[in-house]
Protein backbone atom coordinates (compact mmCIF):
# COMPACT_ATOMS: atom_id res chain seq x y z
CA UNK A 1 0.00 0.00 0.00
CA UNK A 2 1.31 3.63 -0.97
CA UNK A 3 2.14 5.75 2.06
CA UNK A 4 -0.96 7.82 3.25
CA UNK A 5 -1.31 11.54 1.87
CA UNK A 6 -2.15 12.80 4.99
CA UNK A 7 -1.72 10.65 8.46
CA UNK A 8 -3.13 12.21 11.47
CA UNK A 9 -1.90 10.14 14.65
CA UNK A 10 -2.89 10.78 18.77
CA UNK A 11 -4.11 14.39 17.44
CA UNK A 12 -6.02 16.28 20.23
CA UNK A 13 -7.22 19.99 20.41
CA UNK A 14 -8.55 21.50 23.25
CA UNK A 15 -9.69 25.43 23.70
CA UNK A 16 -8.99 26.04 27.07
CA UNK A 17 -10.81 23.18 29.16
CA UNK A 18 -12.82 21.93 26.78
CA UNK A 19 -11.47 19.38 24.46
CA UNK A 20 -12.72 19.14 20.73
CA UNK A 21 -10.91 16.61 19.40
CA UNK A 22 -9.85 13.49 21.35
CA UNK A 23 -6.88 11.23 20.04
CA UNK A 24 -7.68 11.01 17.00
CA UNK A 25 -6.29 8.82 14.29
CA UNK A 26 -6.95 8.89 10.85
CA UNK A 27 -5.00 8.62 7.48
CA UNK A 28 -6.31 10.40 4.14
CA UNK A 29 -5.16 8.04 1.05
CA UNK A 30 -3.99 9.91 -2.08
CA UNK A 31 -6.89 10.31 -4.66
CA UNK A 32 -10.00 9.34 -2.47
CA UNK A 33 -12.44 11.21 -1.50
CA UNK A 34 -13.45 11.37 2.31
CA UNK A 35 -16.07 12.48 4.13
CA UNK A 36 -15.92 13.39 7.85
CA UNK A 37 -19.32 13.40 9.34
CA UNK A 38 -20.82 14.31 12.32
CA UNK A 39 -23.05 16.90 14.11
CA UNK A 40 -22.35 20.16 15.80
CA UNK A 41 -19.56 20.32 17.92
CA UNK A 42 -18.73 16.79 17.03
CA UNK A 43 -15.11 18.28 16.15
CA UNK A 44 -15.44 18.01 12.36
CA UNK A 45 -14.27 21.55 11.78
CA UNK A 46 -12.00 21.53 13.91
CA UNK A 47 -10.04 18.41 12.19
CA UNK A 48 -10.55 20.49 8.89
CA UNK A 49 -8.83 23.81 10.49
CA UNK A 50 -6.44 22.07 12.70
CA UNK A 51 -5.20 20.39 8.92
CA UNK A 52 -5.59 23.75 7.47
CA UNK A 53 -3.59 25.56 10.42
CA UNK A 54 -6.44 27.71 10.84
CA UNK A 55 -7.46 26.87 14.87
CA UNK A 56 -7.39 29.97 17.18
CA UNK A 57 -4.36 30.73 18.77
CA UNK A 58 -5.93 29.66 22.45
CA UNK A 59 -6.29 26.01 20.88
CA UNK A 60 -4.03 23.57 22.26
CA UNK A 61 -2.77 20.87 19.83
CA UNK A 62 -1.21 17.30 20.59
CA UNK A 63 -0.05 14.77 18.52
CA UNK A 64 1.05 14.54 15.48
CA UNK A 65 0.18 15.46 11.39
CA UNK A 66 2.48 14.08 8.41
CA UNK A 67 2.26 14.64 5.29
CA UNK A 68 4.43 11.42 4.04
CA UNK A 69 3.14 12.14 0.19
CA UNK A 70 4.50 15.58 0.33
CA UNK A 71 7.64 14.63 2.59
CA UNK A 72 7.23 18.63 4.26
CA UNK A 73 4.53 20.83 6.06
CA UNK A 74 1.92 21.67 2.96
CA UNK A 75 2.48 25.50 1.78
CA UNK A 76 -1.34 26.71 1.91
CA UNK A 77 -2.70 27.25 -1.03
CA UNK A 78 -0.45 25.45 -3.48
CA UNK A 79 -0.52 21.93 -1.83
CA UNK A 80 -3.94 21.75 -0.30
CA UNK A 81 -7.21 24.36 -0.86
CA UNK A 82 -9.87 25.41 1.54
CA UNK A 83 -13.48 26.37 0.87
CA UNK A 84 -15.64 27.34 3.52
CA UNK A 85 -18.98 27.24 5.13
CA UNK A 86 -20.72 30.34 3.96
CA UNK A 87 -19.35 31.98 0.75
CA UNK A 88 -21.04 35.17 1.96
CA UNK A 89 -18.44 35.75 4.28
CA UNK A 90 -15.56 33.85 2.75
CA UNK A 91 -15.01 36.26 0.06
CA UNK A 92 -13.64 39.80 0.77
CA UNK A 93 -16.35 42.10 -0.23
CA UNK A 94 -14.06 44.87 -1.52
CA UNK A 95 -12.37 42.83 -3.91
CA UNK A 96 -13.74 42.15 -7.15
CA UNK A 97 -14.13 38.03 -8.10
CA UNK A 98 -11.29 38.19 -10.45
CA UNK A 99 -8.76 39.45 -7.83
CA UNK A 100 -9.71 36.91 -5.52
CA UNK A 101 -9.23 34.09 -7.83
CA UNK A 102 -6.51 35.45 -9.45
CA UNK A 103 -4.40 36.17 -6.52
CA UNK A 104 -3.98 32.51 -5.88
CA UNK A 105 -2.97 31.55 -9.39
CA UNK A 106 -0.42 34.63 -9.30
CA UNK A 107 1.00 33.70 -6.12
CA UNK A 108 1.47 30.25 -6.77
CA UNK A 109 1.86 29.64 -10.10
CA UNK A 110 4.07 32.48 -10.65
CA UNK A 111 1.75 34.06 -13.29
CA UNK A 112 2.01 37.79 -13.49
CA UNK A 113 -1.44 39.84 -13.65
CA UNK A 114 -2.51 38.99 -16.60
CA UNK A 115 -1.89 35.46 -17.14
CA UNK A 116 -3.62 34.98 -13.64
CA UNK A 117 -6.44 37.38 -14.70
CA UNK A 118 -7.02 34.84 -17.90
CA UNK A 119 -6.34 31.86 -15.82
CA UNK A 120 -8.96 32.52 -13.28
CA UNK A 121 -11.01 33.32 -16.03
CA UNK A 122 -10.54 29.61 -17.17
CA UNK A 123 -11.56 28.94 -13.81
CA UNK A 124 -14.90 30.64 -13.36
CA UNK A 125 -15.89 29.29 -16.44
CA UNK A 126 -15.12 25.64 -15.05
CA UNK A 127 -17.17 25.92 -12.05
CA UNK A 128 -20.07 26.84 -14.50
CA UNK A 129 -20.13 30.50 -13.39
CA UNK A 130 -22.16 32.05 -16.42
CA UNK A 131 -20.70 35.11 -18.17
CA UNK A 132 -17.45 34.85 -16.63
CA UNK A 133 -15.62 37.64 -18.28
CA UNK A 134 -18.39 39.79 -16.31
CA UNK A 135 -18.24 37.75 -13.38
CA UNK A 136 -14.54 38.71 -13.19
CA UNK A 137 -15.29 42.31 -12.55
CA UNK A 138 -17.82 41.53 -10.42
CA UNK A 139 -18.03 42.15 -6.38
CA UNK A 140 -19.45 39.10 -3.90
CA UNK A 141 -22.64 41.17 -3.00
CA UNK A 142 -23.35 40.84 -7.29
CA UNK A 143 -23.36 37.41 -7.27
CA UNK A 144 -26.36 34.71 -5.62
CA UNK A 145 -24.81 32.01 -2.44
CA UNK A 146 -24.57 29.24 -5.08
CA UNK A 147 -22.50 31.39 -7.55
CA UNK A 148 -20.40 32.81 -4.81
CA UNK A 149 -19.52 29.41 -3.36
CA UNK A 150 -18.62 28.15 -7.36
CA UNK A 151 -16.31 31.12 -6.99
CA UNK A 152 -14.60 30.24 -3.81
CA UNK A 153 -13.96 26.60 -5.07
CA UNK A 154 -12.51 28.15 -8.54
CA UNK A 155 -10.30 30.06 -5.65
CA UNK A 156 -9.36 27.25 -4.15
CA UNK A 157 -8.27 24.99 -7.23
CA UNK A 158 -6.72 27.66 -8.67
CA UNK A 159 -3.23 26.58 -7.63
CA UNK A 160 -3.97 23.03 -8.59
CA UNK A 161 -3.83 21.59 -4.90
CA UNK A 162 -3.13 17.88 -4.60
CA UNK A 163 -5.76 18.14 -1.43
CA UNK A 164 -9.13 20.11 -1.63
CA UNK A 165 -10.52 20.82 1.78
CA UNK A 166 -14.41 21.71 1.96
CA UNK A 167 -16.00 22.83 5.74
CA UNK A 168 -19.49 22.27 5.54
CA UNK A 169 -19.12 23.97 2.11
CA UNK A 170 -23.00 23.22 1.04
CA UNK A 171 -24.37 23.43 4.81
CA UNK A 172 -25.30 27.08 4.08
CA UNK A 173 -26.92 27.13 0.70
CA UNK A 174 -30.34 25.53 -0.61
CA UNK A 175 -30.82 21.52 -1.21
CA UNK A 176 -31.09 22.13 -5.23
CA UNK A 177 -27.89 24.34 -5.06
CA UNK A 178 -25.99 21.70 -2.83
CA UNK A 179 -26.56 18.74 -5.41
CA UNK A 180 -25.18 21.39 -7.68
CA UNK A 181 -21.98 22.08 -5.61
CA UNK A 182 -21.43 18.32 -5.27
CA UNK A 183 -21.76 17.45 -8.54
CA UNK A 184 -19.23 20.42 -9.41
CA UNK A 185 -16.91 19.24 -6.18
CA UNK A 186 -16.96 15.35 -7.52
CA UNK A 187 -16.51 16.23 -11.26
CA UNK A 188 -13.64 18.55 -10.58
CA UNK A 189 -11.88 15.88 -7.93
CA UNK A 190 -12.26 13.30 -10.51
CA UNK A 191 -10.64 15.50 -13.52
CA UNK A 192 -8.06 16.91 -11.41
CA UNK A 193 -7.40 13.42 -9.38
CA UNK A 194 -7.54 15.18 -5.96
CA UNK A 195 -7.90 14.34 -2.93
CA UNK A 196 -10.93 15.52 -1.32
CA UNK A 197 -11.68 16.13 2.49
CA UNK A 198 -15.52 16.39 2.29
CA UNK A 199 -16.76 17.69 5.90
CA UNK A 200 -20.54 17.79 6.68
CA UNK A 201 -23.30 17.13 9.32
CA UNK A 202 -25.63 15.24 6.24
CA UNK A 203 -24.69 11.36 5.75
CA UNK A 204 -26.57 11.16 3.00
CA UNK A 205 -25.50 14.00 1.00
CA UNK A 206 -22.07 12.95 1.38
CA UNK A 207 -22.74 9.22 0.72
CA UNK A 208 -23.80 9.73 -2.55
CA UNK A 209 -20.05 10.45 -4.16
CA UNK A 210 -17.57 9.47 -1.37
CA UNK A 211 -15.19 6.83 -1.11
CA UNK A 212 -14.71 6.55 2.43
CA UNK A 213 -16.78 7.90 5.82
CA UNK A 214 -15.30 8.79 8.99
CA UNK A 215 -17.95 9.53 11.77
CA UNK A 216 -17.36 11.94 14.20
CA UNK A 217 -19.03 12.14 18.19
CA UNK A 218 -18.30 14.27 20.85
CA UNK A 219 -14.37 15.01 19.41
CA UNK A 220 -13.94 11.29 18.58
CA UNK A 221 -13.70 9.41 15.63
CA UNK A 222 -16.39 6.64 16.11
CA UNK A 223 -15.66 4.86 12.90
CA UNK A 224 -14.37 5.51 9.61
CA UNK A 225 -14.78 2.56 6.21
CA UNK A 226 -15.51 2.17 2.62
CA UNK A 227 -18.72 4.30 2.73
CA UNK A 228 -20.84 0.49 1.19
CA UNK A 229 -19.38 -1.04 4.24
CA UNK A 230 -20.05 1.71 7.00
CA UNK A 231 -24.11 2.02 5.58
CA UNK A 232 -24.88 -1.18 5.06
CA UNK A 233 -23.28 -2.43 8.25
CA UNK A 234 -22.65 0.24 10.17
CA UNK A 235 -20.39 -1.09 13.67
CA UNK A 236 -21.24 2.07 16.17
CA UNK A 237 -24.82 1.97 17.16
CA UNK A 238 -23.85 6.20 16.64
CA UNK A 239 -23.46 5.30 12.87
CA UNK A 240 -26.60 3.13 12.66
CA UNK A 241 -28.77 6.11 14.96
CA UNK A 242 -27.05 8.73 12.06
CA UNK A 243 -28.45 6.58 9.61
CA UNK A 244 -32.07 5.48 10.47
CA UNK A 245 -32.37 9.37 11.50
CA UNK A 246 -31.80 9.99 7.93
CA UNK A 247 -33.79 7.41 6.59
CA UNK A 248 -37.04 9.43 8.13
CA UNK A 249 -35.89 12.51 6.26
CA UNK A 250 -36.49 13.61 2.54
CA UNK A 251 -33.02 12.29 1.85
CA UNK A 252 -34.41 8.76 2.02
CA UNK A 253 -33.95 7.93 -2.03
CA UNK A 254 -29.95 8.41 -2.04
CA UNK A 255 -29.51 6.48 1.56
CA UNK A 256 -31.47 3.36 -0.10
CA UNK A 257 -29.64 3.83 -3.31
CA UNK A 258 -25.85 2.91 -1.74
CA UNK A 259 -27.90 0.36 0.73
CA UNK A 260 -29.11 -1.78 -1.76
CA UNK B 1 -17.68 57.46 -8.73
CA UNK B 2 -20.65 55.45 -7.36
CA UNK B 3 -19.62 57.11 -3.64
CA UNK B 4 -19.50 60.50 -5.02
CA UNK B 5 -23.36 59.84 -6.74
CA UNK B 6 -24.29 58.16 -3.32
CA UNK B 7 -23.01 61.26 -1.32
CA UNK B 8 -25.05 63.49 -3.93
CA UNK B 9 -28.36 61.82 -2.98
CA UNK B 10 -28.74 62.89 0.45
CA UNK B 11 -29.54 66.14 0.97
CA UNK B 12 -27.09 67.20 3.37
CA UNK B 13 -24.01 65.46 1.37
CA UNK B 14 -25.12 68.07 -1.02
CA UNK B 15 -25.38 70.93 0.83
CA UNK B 16 -21.89 70.39 2.72
CA UNK B 17 -20.12 69.50 -1.00
CA UNK B 18 -21.52 72.71 -2.35
CA UNK B 19 -19.81 74.77 1.09
CA UNK B 20 -16.74 73.19 1.16
CA UNK B 21 -16.18 73.43 -2.77
CA UNK B 22 -17.32 77.02 -2.24
CA UNK B 23 -14.43 77.65 0.27
CA UNK B 24 -11.95 75.97 -1.59
CA UNK B 25 -12.11 77.81 -4.10
CA UNK B 26 -12.49 80.85 -2.53
CA UNK B 27 -9.03 79.67 -0.55
CA UNK B 28 -7.64 79.07 -4.41
CA UNK B 29 -8.60 81.82 -5.84
CA UNK B 30 -7.59 84.19 -2.85
CA UNK B 31 -4.53 86.00 -4.75
CA UNK B 32 -6.40 86.25 -7.63
CA UNK B 33 -9.70 88.24 -6.28
CA UNK B 34 -7.86 90.05 -3.45
CA UNK B 35 -3.92 90.25 -4.48
CA UNK B 36 -1.39 91.82 -2.33
CA UNK B 37 -0.68 90.64 1.51
CA UNK B 38 -3.81 90.10 3.18
CA UNK B 39 -1.95 91.59 6.46
CA UNK B 40 -0.92 94.88 4.84
CA UNK B 41 -2.68 98.08 5.22
CA UNK B 42 -5.41 98.78 2.27
CA UNK B 43 -7.37 101.60 3.07
CA UNK B 44 -8.57 103.88 6.05
CA UNK B 45 -8.97 101.94 9.54
CA UNK B 46 -12.67 100.72 10.96
CA UNK B 47 -14.17 100.84 7.14
CA UNK B 48 -17.22 99.60 7.79
CA UNK B 49 -18.96 97.36 4.81
CA UNK B 50 -20.46 98.16 1.70
CA UNK B 51 -18.93 101.83 1.92
CA UNK B 52 -16.06 101.57 -0.80
CA UNK B 53 -16.64 99.04 -3.32
CA UNK B 54 -12.56 98.40 -3.59
CA UNK B 55 -13.28 97.06 0.00
CA UNK B 56 -16.65 95.48 -0.07
CA UNK B 57 -16.02 94.54 3.50
CA UNK B 58 -14.50 96.92 4.93
CA UNK B 59 -11.38 97.40 7.25
CA UNK B 60 -10.44 96.38 10.13
CA UNK B 61 -8.39 98.67 13.06
CA UNK B 62 -5.38 98.70 11.23
CA UNK B 63 -7.21 98.92 7.75
CA UNK B 64 -6.66 95.79 6.64
CA UNK B 65 -9.18 94.79 4.00
CA UNK B 66 -11.75 92.24 5.69
CA UNK B 67 -12.61 90.47 2.86
CA UNK B 68 -8.68 89.23 2.18
CA UNK B 69 -9.12 88.15 5.69
CA UNK B 70 -11.08 86.10 5.35
CA UNK B 71 -10.00 84.61 1.94
CA UNK B 72 -6.69 83.89 2.96
CA UNK B 73 -8.42 82.63 6.33
CA UNK B 74 -10.33 79.85 4.27
CA UNK B 75 -7.19 78.84 3.26
CA UNK B 76 -5.78 78.65 6.28
CA UNK B 77 -8.51 76.93 7.94
CA UNK B 78 -8.54 74.37 5.28
CA UNK B 79 -5.39 73.99 4.67
CA UNK B 80 -4.51 73.68 8.32
CA UNK B 81 -7.71 71.56 9.64
CA UNK B 82 -7.19 68.79 6.74
CA UNK B 83 -3.25 68.62 7.44
CA UNK B 84 -4.14 67.74 11.23
CA UNK B 85 -7.20 65.74 10.35
CA UNK B 86 -4.87 63.61 7.81
CA UNK B 87 -2.15 63.03 10.23
CA UNK B 88 -4.41 62.02 12.93
CA UNK B 89 -5.93 59.50 10.82
CA UNK B 90 -2.63 58.19 9.78
CA UNK B 91 -1.36 58.24 12.78
CA UNK B 92 -4.72 56.37 14.65
CA UNK B 93 -4.99 53.90 11.34
CA UNK B 94 -1.54 52.98 12.25
CA UNK B 95 -1.73 52.33 16.26
CA UNK B 96 -4.88 50.90 15.62
CA UNK B 97 -4.03 48.20 12.99
CA UNK B 98 -1.00 47.67 15.29
CA UNK B 99 -2.82 47.06 18.38
CA UNK B 100 -5.80 45.19 16.57
CA UNK B 101 -3.92 42.65 14.63
CA UNK B 102 -0.46 42.38 17.17
CA UNK B 103 -2.59 41.52 19.76
CA UNK B 104 -1.29 40.60 23.12
CA UNK B 105 1.07 43.09 25.28
CA UNK B 106 1.42 45.30 21.99
CA UNK B 107 -2.23 45.85 22.16
CA UNK B 108 -2.74 46.60 25.87
CA UNK B 109 0.78 48.49 26.17
CA UNK B 110 -0.58 51.02 22.16
CA UNK B 111 -3.93 51.16 23.84
CA UNK B 112 -2.85 52.54 27.42
CA UNK B 113 -1.16 55.66 25.49
CA UNK B 114 -4.80 55.63 23.27
CA UNK B 115 -6.03 56.05 26.77
CA UNK B 116 -3.61 58.84 27.92
CA UNK B 117 -4.12 61.12 25.10
CA UNK B 118 -8.10 60.62 25.47
CA UNK B 119 -8.33 62.02 28.89
CA UNK B 120 -6.10 64.63 28.18
CA UNK B 121 -8.89 67.52 26.71
CA UNK B 122 -7.35 67.81 23.34
CA UNK B 123 -7.48 71.42 23.24
CA UNK B 124 -5.30 72.11 26.71
CA UNK B 125 -2.90 69.55 24.62
CA UNK B 126 -2.64 71.59 21.57
CA UNK B 127 -2.69 74.63 23.69
CA UNK B 128 0.55 72.95 25.90
CA UNK B 129 2.50 71.86 22.90
CA UNK B 130 2.40 75.11 21.13
CA UNK B 131 3.58 77.22 24.10
CA UNK B 132 6.12 75.20 24.49
CA UNK B 133 7.42 74.27 21.46
CA UNK B 134 6.42 77.76 19.55
CA UNK B 135 4.14 79.10 17.01
CA UNK B 136 4.74 77.86 13.40
CA UNK B 137 2.00 75.65 10.86
CA UNK B 138 3.35 72.67 11.11
CA UNK B 139 3.73 72.70 14.59
CA UNK B 140 -0.13 73.64 15.16
CA UNK B 141 -0.89 71.34 13.00
CA UNK B 142 1.06 68.29 14.61
CA UNK B 143 -0.48 69.86 18.01
CA UNK B 144 -4.05 69.47 17.16
CA UNK B 145 -3.18 65.79 15.61
CA UNK B 146 -2.11 65.25 18.77
CA UNK B 147 -5.17 65.64 20.55
CA UNK B 148 -7.54 63.82 17.72
CA UNK B 149 -6.04 60.94 17.20
CA UNK B 150 -6.99 58.62 19.93
CA UNK B 151 -10.39 58.55 18.62
CA UNK B 152 -9.67 56.64 14.80
CA UNK B 153 -6.95 54.56 16.36
CA UNK B 154 -9.75 53.10 19.05
CA UNK B 155 -12.33 52.69 16.10
CA UNK B 156 -9.88 51.49 14.07
CA UNK B 157 -8.48 48.58 16.62
CA UNK B 158 -12.13 47.59 17.11
CA UNK B 159 -12.71 47.17 13.24
CA UNK B 160 -9.59 45.26 13.05
CA UNK B 161 -10.39 42.97 15.83
CA UNK B 162 -13.81 42.35 14.23
CA UNK B 163 -12.64 41.88 10.72
CA UNK B 164 -9.31 39.75 11.52
CA UNK B 165 -11.99 37.36 13.05
CA UNK B 166 -13.95 36.79 9.29
CA UNK B 167 -13.77 33.83 7.19
CA UNK B 168 -12.58 36.13 4.26
CA UNK B 169 -9.17 36.69 6.56
CA UNK B 170 -9.15 32.85 6.96
CA UNK B 171 -9.25 32.07 3.53
CA UNK B 172 -6.17 34.55 3.04
CA UNK B 173 -4.30 32.58 5.44
CA UNK B 174 -5.13 29.62 3.84
CA UNK B 175 -3.64 30.81 0.07
CA UNK B 176 -0.40 31.60 1.84
CA UNK B 177 -0.94 34.92 2.32
CA UNK B 178 1.90 37.03 4.37
CA UNK B 179 0.30 38.82 7.33
CA UNK B 180 1.68 42.27 6.66
CA UNK B 181 -0.52 41.62 2.76
CA UNK B 182 -3.75 40.30 5.05
CA UNK B 183 -3.07 43.35 7.32
CA UNK B 184 -2.97 45.66 4.14
CA UNK B 185 -4.90 44.84 1.39
CA UNK B 186 -8.00 42.09 3.34
CA UNK B 187 -8.58 44.27 6.62
CA UNK B 188 -7.87 47.88 6.02
CA UNK B 189 -9.80 48.27 2.96
CA UNK B 190 -12.75 46.69 5.25
CA UNK B 191 -12.06 48.87 8.53
CA UNK B 192 -11.90 51.94 6.34
CA UNK B 193 -15.19 53.19 5.83
CA UNK B 194 -16.24 54.14 9.54
CA UNK B 195 -12.85 55.66 10.03
CA UNK B 196 -13.27 57.83 6.73
CA UNK B 197 -16.76 58.85 8.36
CA UNK B 198 -14.97 60.09 11.61
CA UNK B 199 -12.81 62.26 9.50
CA UNK B 200 -15.10 64.86 8.45
CA UNK B 201 -15.90 65.18 12.23
CA UNK B 202 -12.19 65.45 13.12
CA UNK B 203 -11.47 68.31 10.42
CA UNK B 204 -14.26 70.21 11.60
CA UNK B 205 -12.93 70.07 15.37
CA UNK B 206 -9.31 70.63 13.78
CA UNK B 207 -10.57 74.06 12.58
CA UNK B 208 -12.17 74.73 15.41
CA UNK B 209 -8.84 73.87 17.79
CA UNK B 210 -6.92 75.80 14.81
CA UNK B 211 -9.51 79.02 15.38
CA UNK B 212 -9.36 78.77 19.50
CA UNK B 213 -5.21 78.59 19.29
CA UNK B 214 -5.44 81.77 16.65
CA UNK B 215 -7.71 83.31 19.23
CA UNK B 216 -5.42 82.91 21.60
CA UNK B 217 -2.91 84.14 19.96
CA UNK B 218 -0.61 81.03 19.55
CA UNK B 219 -1.70 81.29 15.44
CA UNK B 220 1.11 81.59 12.89
CA UNK B 221 1.11 85.29 13.15
CA UNK B 222 2.28 85.70 9.27
CA UNK B 223 -1.08 84.24 8.29
CA UNK B 224 -4.61 85.96 8.10
CA UNK B 225 -6.73 83.12 10.20
CA UNK B 226 -10.09 83.92 11.24
CA UNK B 227 -9.35 83.15 14.92
CA UNK B 228 -6.98 85.95 15.03
CA UNK B 229 -9.36 88.22 13.68
CA UNK B 230 -11.93 87.57 15.80
CA UNK B 231 -9.69 88.51 18.16
CA UNK B 232 -8.82 91.69 16.40
CA UNK B 233 -11.91 92.91 15.78
CA UNK B 234 -13.14 91.52 20.09
CA UNK B 235 -11.47 94.82 20.90
CA UNK B 236 -14.15 97.41 18.66
CA UNK B 237 -16.91 94.71 19.75
CA UNK B 238 -19.58 97.24 20.08
CA UNK B 239 -18.61 99.89 17.33
CA UNK B 240 -17.41 97.54 14.94
CA UNK B 241 -19.02 94.25 15.20
CA UNK B 242 -18.97 93.02 11.89
CA UNK B 243 -15.22 92.58 12.69
CA UNK B 244 -15.85 89.41 14.75
CA UNK B 245 -19.16 88.38 13.21
CA UNK B 246 -17.83 88.10 9.50
CA UNK B 247 -15.09 85.52 10.49
CA UNK B 248 -17.47 83.89 13.13
CA UNK B 249 -20.07 83.41 10.71
CA UNK B 250 -16.83 81.81 8.18
CA UNK B 251 -15.96 79.56 10.98
CA UNK B 252 -19.64 78.40 11.41
CA UNK B 253 -20.37 77.99 7.62
CA UNK B 254 -17.21 76.12 7.47
CA UNK B 255 -17.84 73.88 9.82
CA UNK B 256 -21.59 73.01 9.20
CA UNK B 257 -20.48 72.54 5.69
CA UNK B 258 -17.60 70.04 7.23
CA UNK B 259 -20.49 68.21 9.39
CA UNK B 260 -23.01 67.93 6.74
CA UNK B 261 -20.61 66.18 4.34
CA UNK B 262 -19.69 63.98 7.23
CA UNK B 263 -23.34 62.99 7.58
CA UNK B 264 -23.90 62.48 4.24
CA UNK B 265 -20.75 60.34 3.92
CA UNK B 266 -21.69 58.38 6.68
CA UNK B 267 -25.07 57.23 4.94
CA UNK B 268 -23.41 57.00 1.57
CA UNK B 269 -21.11 54.59 2.96
CA UNK B 270 -24.17 53.30 5.22
CA UNK B 271 -25.43 52.04 1.82
CA UNK B 272 -22.14 50.50 0.43
CA UNK B 273 -23.41 47.05 1.07
CA UNK B 274 -26.43 47.37 -0.70
CA UNK B 275 -26.90 45.77 -4.25
CA UNK B 276 -28.58 48.46 -5.49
Amino acid sequence: MSPPFCSVRNLSVRYGLEAALKSVDLDIVRGERLAIIGESGSGKSTLARTLAGLLAERARIEGEITWPALGQAPLPGRDFGFVFQDPGTSLNPVLTIGEQVAEVARRHLRLDWRQAYVHAEGLLDRVRIPQPARAMRAFPHQLSGGQRQRVAIAAAIAAKPALLIADEATSALDVVVQAEIVRLLDGLVREEGMTLLFITHDIALASGFVDRVAVFRKGELVEAGPVRSVLSSPAESYTAALIANHRDLSTKPLITEVVS
Amino acid sequence: MTLLKRLLRTPEGTIGLVILAALLIAGLLAPAISPGDPLRIAGRALLSPFSDPSLPLGTDRLGRDVLAGLLYGARTSLAVGIAAALSAMLLGLFVGMAAGFAGGAIDEALMRVVDAFQIVPGFLLALAFVSIIGVSTPVVVFAIALGTWADPARLTRAQVLSIRERDYVAAARVIGMHPAEIAFKEILPNALPPVLALSATIVAGAILTEAALSFLGLGNPNLATWGSMIAEGRSVLRSAAYLSVLPGLALAITVLGVHLFSEGLTRALGHEGDSR
